[in-house]
């Protein structure tokens, strides 16, 4: 079965590009990206603050299950409705820094479409570090489930 | 004590990638492989045990000669450290996708 989300990252190369089409016409699938409320609910975290023009910027704040907080913010450099996104993002206290965003947005049918991230990295060490965080992440996780059981047997 | 090298660490640099493609196509030998490069030869030698050192890298003796050969195995482990990352991505697009047909 071919994969509904793909990730490009190139040997070598600062910057990467996922891709993703979805069952939704262009107008609902770029709101996802606008809507503070959407957003919330989809990226799994709270908006502080989303300014959708030139000049704009973000704030989204995660709480993890152990309560620590995590912020990312970014500046909106430009946004044209139903077509594209441009922004930084930055994941705070993370070391792979700032990162240049091209969100595109694309009708396939009326009812479908597609979504192209292009992001680039200050370097190739900065992207690499960022393509290892779920995978450190997932271990972690692993972990603490099995912390988790190891709790019950008590 | 020797700490075992990251394999992104190993990649990251530039001279080493040029090494892997180098070796990519036939196996050599350090001397071989150091004359394809400007750089010193200590400093060919120091990159080579990094890729080895990683495992992306194999030595293996041929008569009085140590040639290396590249070992694919460890890249296709780059690979799949991708993977979580697009999992990541794709339960996320499932999620959006989820969300926005309800408001259908």
């Amino acid at each position: 079965m071919e994969q509904k989300t793909k990730v490009i990252a190139e040997d070598g190369k600062q910057d990467l590009l996922i891709t993703r089409e979805f069952e939704l016409p262009l107008e609902l699938l770029f709101k996802a990206y606008v809507e503070p409320e959407i957003v919330e609910h989809w990226m799994g975290t709270k908006v502080l603050k989303l300014e959708n023009k030139k000049h704009g910027s973000y704030l989204f704040e995660t709480t993890d299950p152990k309560g620590n907080k995590h912020r990312f913010n970014g500046t909106i450099h430009d946004i044209v409705l139903n077509l594209k996104i441009i922004r930084t993002f930055e994941f705070e206290n993370m070391p792979f820094g700032v990162q240049l965003e091209f969100i595109q947005f694309e009708k396939l049918t009326d009812n479908t479409s597609k979504l192209t991230i292009h992001t680039v990295y200050q370097s190739v060490k900065h992207r690499d570090e960022n393509l290892k965080l779920p995978f450190t992440y997932g271990i972690n996780m692993a972990h603490n489930r099995l912390q988790e059981v190891a709790n019950n047997l008590k | 004590m020797n700490l075992r090298r990251d394999v992104f660490q190993a990649i990251a640099d530039p001279t080493r990638r040029a090494i892997l493609l180098l070796l990519a196509s036939q196996s050599m030998t350090a001397g071989a492989i150091a004359s394809n490069f400007d750089t010193a030869r200590p400093t060919v030698s120091k990159h080579l045990q990094i890729l080895t050192e990683c495992e992306l890298l194999k030595q293996e003796q041929q008569g009085r000669e140590i040639y290396y050969h590249f070992s694919p195995e460890k890249m296709k482990e780059i690979a799949d450290f991708i993977e979580p990352f697009r999992t990541m991505w794709d339960d996320r697009f499932n999620k959006l996708e989820n969300i926005m047909k309800k408001q259908q």
